[in-house]
């Protein structure tokens, strides 16, 4: 959405599932979508909020050896997936079969507070955000504040990348 | 002898492998992505990959959530 919002032109969004009420406390839904498929209900919310942003929509859950493939014709990544072992996997391949390919990525978005613990790393062509003292969403609370801290910052990272301001 | 962990001077083990690296620093938690002087190891190869003198290791720790 902050994409969108920020002009950019096209967005690639891979997603398999439907929106759920427990999405609803970080993930931009709203109630009355709830048990439909989330690209679309994203598509409908980019598309009410602006206007000139594409949006190519991928019905596909990510799988190791063909996860990278949505991504073949990008100029950026964007991580954001849930499960951690789904996400190392995700990082791994991208940067594995598409090394140029510039990839941003969050680590530690769970919890409340600590905002200023989040920081930016860049090791190559990955461009982590993280908070390094974070626990498990598995063993913690996903609450919009954090989640969106970590999920704008990216977006910003994004923005820099596509500018080649940070390339 | 000695190789770089996380941007930190490490003593040099010859034939060490990724893996065996991982478990000598303690990093026990599941999820990394590694990287040797910038190339990205593959999980599937971390037993097989051997640490050269000198190597800049990144272990890059992942947490769940999002």
């Amino acid at each position: 959405m902050a994409l969108a919002r920020a002009g950019v032109g096209r967005l690639v969004v891979v997603d398999f599932d439907n929106v759920e009420e427990s999405n609803l406390n970080r993930q931009y839904y709203f109630l009355d979508q709830v048990g439909r498929p989330k690209l679309e209900c994203l598509r409908e919310n980019i598309e009410r909020a602006v206007r000139g942003c594409q949006i190519d929509m991928v019905d596909m859950k990510l799988e190791r050896g063909s996860m990278f493939r949505p991504f073949g014709d990008v100029d950026v990544v964007v991580e954001a997936l849930d499960r951690a072992s789904t996400k190392a996997a995700f990082i791994e391949e991208v940067m594995l079969r598409l090394p140029e390919k510039p990839i941003v990525a969050a680590s530690g978005v769970a919890g409340i507070g600590a905002s200023e613990r989040i920081v930016y790393s860049r090791y190559g062509k990955l461009h982590l955000i993280e908070d390094p003292e974070a626990r498990s969403s598995d063993d913690d609370v996903l609450l919009a504040p954090k989640v969106c801290l970590f999920a704008h910052y990216q977006a910003n990272v994004v923005l820099e990348i596509l500018l080649e301001v940070n390339g | 002898m000695t190789i770089t962990v996380n941007r930190r001077p490490v003593e040099h083990v010859e034939g060490e492998t990724v893996g065996d690296l991982l478990k000598r620093m303690k990093y026990s938690f599941p999820l990394v992505v590694v990287k040797i002087d910038g190339r990205v190891i593959a999980k599937s190869a971390f037993s097989s990959t051997p640490i050269e003198d000198g190597s800049s290791v990144d272990v890059i720790h992942l947490t769940s959530g999002g």
